[in-house]
């Protein structure tokens, strides 16, 4: 019997560091769409990478493989010799969409510490840290946009994780969430939270990136440091993606 | 025999004063199935729960069976657990036969396949948006369970309630089990069919009254609550 939703093995924090991250060939297929198609990444042990490109590039997919939630149809994801599903303990991911609890915000969070075997008292600490002290006893699902995904933020950083992976976590809010997120990021990356986070935004990347994985096309059409992507790009799709041209 | 204006004057008259006897009748019903569906609902709910995110060879055919079951007859529930529970039955050594724990077993048998049913539908649409988190989140089946089990807390009121309802408007499980005996096993249902047949409306009235008090009462706080839950967004 299986149980959908069981997840991989919880390895001990003692282990040694997962990065870096050294990605072989991988393809992911659906039937006869290719989604990703041989493709090739290697990811040092620190920083925040911004993965861009077009939409159907397999930017989400690729996040979902790395997080070990979904096999790959060939290749091979290497965490420092340990598969993804190995690591997903030790990572953490917030999704575009973040799934809340039908509890309170403390409740919410108190779950994945409770869950997580974690000290529940940090559950304030961190409510404060992603500013949502004053709503801990509202409902969670009646929460704003912006500040849904700062408690889902939260909920990611109170599993203490070596990485943190990011699927368009800003998408479709203002200004304002925008920024008080980007703060708690570039937080954890400072903490030394290896960050892997995928946007639609040039503006956020530009801010946030030390280095830019461009897709397309299922492949890695373009990884460099960020210094050296935004002034001028090596590949043409990253290029017109940048001039606001329409990619496809 | 009274004519049934009379006998609806009288029912009034029994429930306004708090009859002796028909104070006792409720308040058996009640605790029979109360319990019945206390109990139906620990055995259904983890069984709902489980069946709600696995994968096995042959779900489908539990699934199948689990929505038979809930159909279940309880003259034939009554039956079997009597079959069972009799002198020369294998569990008759426990004198329970004609005593309120044989109802409440029989009870218990035949809405727990309904808790279990229902439930596994209303969590497995719920572990469908929860599970790709869940899986991120690393949680074990059973935290899973916990947490499914929880946040579907208003729903499952529901089931609850429809396993309450089942519970205390039955009456073929209790009276083979019961035998609805005077102040020992004689709840509301069974003193209806007794009266009825006996000619004595103004009884049955009442108790009837009774009955659709408590179901119309249940009905409304569970509706109320999920009002309530729903406005905090927690359905």
């Amino acid at each position: 019997m299986t149980i959908t939703g069981a997840p991989p093995r919880i390895e001990e924090a003692t282990q040694a560091p997962i990065l870096q991250l050294s990605v072989t060939d991988l393809s992911l297929r659906f039937g006869e769409a290719t989604v990703l198609d041989g493709l090739d990444l290697t990811l040092g042990p620190v920083g925040c990478t911004m993965i861009m490109g077009p939409n159907g590039a397999g930017k989400s997919l690729l996040l979902k493989l790395l997080h070990g939630l979904i096999k790959p149809t060939s290749g091979r994801i290497d965490w420092s010799g340990y598969s993804a599903a190995d690591v997903t303990a030790r990572q953490a991911m917030v999704f575009q969409k973040p799934v809340l609890l039908r509890r309170s915000v403390a409740a919410n969070l108190d779950f994945v510490l409770r869950s997580r075997g974690k000290d529940r008292d940090r559950c304030h600490a961190l409510l404060d840290h992603v500013g949502l002290t004053h709503k801990a006893d509202q409902p969670a699902r009646l929460l704003s946009g912006g500040e849904a995904q700062r408690l889902a933020l939260a909920r990611a950083l109170a599993t203490d994780p070596e990485v943190l992976l990011l699927d368009e976590p800003t998408a479709s809010l203002d200004p304002a969430s925008v920024l008080a997120i980007e703060r708690i990021v570039s937080s954890a990356r400072d903490r030394g939270v290896r960050i892997v986070f995928v946007t639609h935004d040039i503006g956020q990347a530009r801010r946030m990136a030390d280095d830019v994985v461009f897709l397309h096309r299922g492949r890695v059409a373009e990884h460099a440091p960020a210094a050296a992507f935004f002034p001028e790009p090596r590949c043409q799709a990253a290029r017109d993606y940048l001039n606001g041209k329409i990619v496809v | 025999m009274h004519s049934i204006g009379e006998s609806i004057a009288l029912a009034f008259q029994l429930v306004l004063t708090g009859s002796a006897d028909l104070i006792e009748i409720v308040g058996l019903s009640l605790q029979v199935s109360l319990s019945a569906t206390g109990f139906a609902l620990l055995i259904g709910l983890p069984l709902g729960a489980l069946v709600a995110i696995s994968r096995f060879p042959g779900r489908n055919v539990v699934l199948a069976v689990m929505n038979a079951l809930m159909g279940l007859p309880p003259v034939v529930v009554g039956l079997l657990v009597y079959l069972q529970l009799s002198r020369s039955g294998p569990l008759g050594f426990l004198g329970l036969l004609y005593t309120p724990t044989a109802m409440i077993i029989a009870q218990t048998i035949l809405i727990a396949p309904i808790v279990a049913a229902l439930s596994r539908q209303i969590l497995e649409d719920l572990h469908c948006e929860y599970a790709e988190q869940f899986r991120s989140l690393c949680l074990n089946p059973w935290q899973s369970m916990e947490a499914l089990l929880w946040d579907a807390r208003f729903s499952l009121l529901t089931v609850a309630l429809a396993g309450f309802g089942r519970a205390v408007a039955e009456v073929g499980a209790v009276i083979i089990v019961g035998g609805n005996i005077d102040h020992l096993t004689r709840v509301m249902t069974t003193s209806i069919a007794l009266e009825t047949s006996k000619g004595d409306l103004a009884l049955a009235l009442a108790i009837g009254m009774v009955l659709l008090t408590i179901a119309l009462t249940v009905n409304a706080a569970v509706q109320m609550m999920r009002t309530t839950a729903a406005r905090q967004a927690y359905v």
